[in-house]
């Protein structure tokens, strides 16, 4: 088996739901990019990185034709966690495995057989800094809030699957630290693709995937065109989280809200 | 003519399996398919309706449907053979996780549901050991790292098992099914055919429908309470 690193993954293009042929060429995620995928509900955001995930091959409802490297992936890519370079991290924020927070890790780390005393540990410190509620160790997978369960698999699929893609369907549903989360990812040289409707993340990947009826309508790389709208987005962002936490905390919100 | 006997728990997404299966290979093979439950089934008439393929069911009633898998197993080869399928699919009715309907000669599948709990084929035992592949239905629903802990699970119970992953409902994953059923030797003598292990099935007096409770009532295998920790084990 070919276990050369990822250095590319290519979508080739299937059919929109009505059958008629997407309108593009192939789009390419290397590491370090950040795309996101955008559309009314029901477009086929998620079935786009559902086809990622199991690296179609005209075998799913879109037709599309995922590869690595230019190449149809070995099956361990597919089927072997352990050599399987994309994580998905799903809108479903419930955790169903009936295990303590440190069991499940201590788990996940155990298939994958690594041998790393500390990762359980800094993976909830990592997880700690995504979200305001701190995860602890002993704490029940079933009992986490959404926004811990979001926060606890992001930061396993950065340490423990270590996958160097990342698909995120709706991070910002959950309530966690959607720009401390793009942060890391970022230092960390993932490749990072979100499905959102949040404005802010959209604005800050740098290319937007279209979606319309199933397939995909444009893909638009924004380069700097959009400074001042991501500016914006940011000021306006963090005028609504500073009124999240007064709120959260309890208070009154009577002064200047404004940056 | 090749066989494959799907097992699993109830509701794990059984038929959907079959149903994808048969969609997929119905264009290169003639396929027949029984179904074996206990008091109603409709999976016969849907699959016949819906791929117009030989289908056909058996309801227990009173007998553990798992027995009534034994008693007609050998049937249904010769009446799919006459139907002149080249691949018969036989689904079990799930009822008990100890059940294990798998045959030599055949291919045995255990569809489990990703969102079943994490401790669900630790529960499984004979269904999940004796299998030759496991699909693991309803896998759009979990992340990574979940699939991951299910995984390894699964290989507690048998590390040799051959899992599959799927959204049986969209058919994500199924290639693997279909070469291993594809690839699964043909039936070389269908009289030769036998359970893989014997199950704990057992034509019990409860079974044939005496409802009275209390060992006083029962012959065959009857066990006080004091002595009942781990009531009975098979050969």
């Amino acid at each position: 088996m070919d276990t050369s690193p990822t250095r590319e993954i290519t979508i080739l293009p299937g059919r929109n739901r009505r059958g008629a042929p997407e309108r593009f060429e192939a789009i390419s995620i290397r590491p370090g990019d950040t795309i996101s995928i955008v559309g009314p509900t029901g477009s086929g955001k998620s079935a786009l990185i559902n086809d990622i995930e199991v690296f179609a091959r005209n075998d799913t409802a879109t037709g599309r034709t995922v590869l690595v490297n230019g190449e149809f992936p070995p099956e361990e890519f597919v089927r072997d966690p352990a050599y399987k370079p994309v994580a998905l991290i799903t809108q479903n924020t419930r955790c169903l495995a009936d295990l303590t927070v440190a069991e499940f890790l201590a788990m996940h780390v155990r298939s994958r057989k690594i041998a790393d005393d500390g990762i359980v540990e800094r993976t909830i410190a990592l997880a700690n800094e995504f979200t305001g509620e701190e995860i602890r160790a002993g704490a029940r997978m079933t009992a986490l809030s959404g926004g811990q369960t979001r926060s606890l698999l992001v930061a396993d699929a950065v340490l423990i699957a270590a996958a160097p893609v990342l698909l995120l369907d709706e991070v910002e549903n959950a309530g966690i630290f959607k720009e401390r989360v793009i942060e890391v990812l970022r230092a960390g040289g993932k490749a990072v693709i979100f499905v959102t409707h949040d404005p802010l993340v959209s604005l800050l990947s740098a290319r937007r995937i279209v979606m319309r009826d199933g397939g995909v309508e444009r893909v638009i790389e924004p380069l700097d065109r959009e400074n001042e709208a991501l500016r914006e987005a940011l000021r306006l962002d963090g005028i609504l989280r500073r009124m999240r936490e007064e709120i959260r905390a309890g208070n009154l919100i009577t002064g200047p809200v404004g940056a | 003519m090749r066989l494959a006997v799907v097992a699993g728990p109830p509701s794990a997404g059984k038929t959907a399996v079959v149903r994808q299966t048969i969609r997929s290979l119905l264009d290169r093979h003639r396929i027949a398919y029984l179904k074996i439950d206990v008091v109603r089934a409709f999976e016969d008439e849907e699959l016949a309706a819906e791929f117009g393929i030989p289908a056909r069911k058996v309801c227990s009633g009173d007998l553990c449907p798992d027995h009534a898998g034994v008693m007609v197993m050998r049937d249904a080869v010769a009446w799919a053979e006459g139907e002149g399928a080249d691949l018969l699919l036989v689904e079990s009715a799930g009822l008990c996780l100890r059940c294990s309907p798998y045959t030599t000669q055949g291919l045995g599948i255990v569809v489990l549901s990703a969102v079943s709990g994490t401790n669900t084929p630790l529960k499984m035992a004979a269904m999940l050991a004796l299998a030759d592949i496991a699909v693991v239905t309803r896998i759009d629903l979990v992340s990574q790292a979940e699939k991951e802990v299910f995984r390894e699970r699964i290989r507690e119970v048998n590390p040799d098992l051959d899992i599959v992953e799927t959204n049986a409902v969209q058919g994500t994953g199924m290639r693997y099914l279909l070469r291993a059923i594809e690839e699964y030797p043909q039936i070389t003598d269908p009289d030769t055919i036998v359970l893989r292990c014997a199950p704990p099935l057992g034509v019990c007096t409860v079974c044939i429908g005496k409802t009275e409770i209390g060992w006083q009532h029962h012959f065959g295998v009857v066990r006080r309470l004091e002595d009942a920790d781990y009531l009975f084990r098979g050969d």
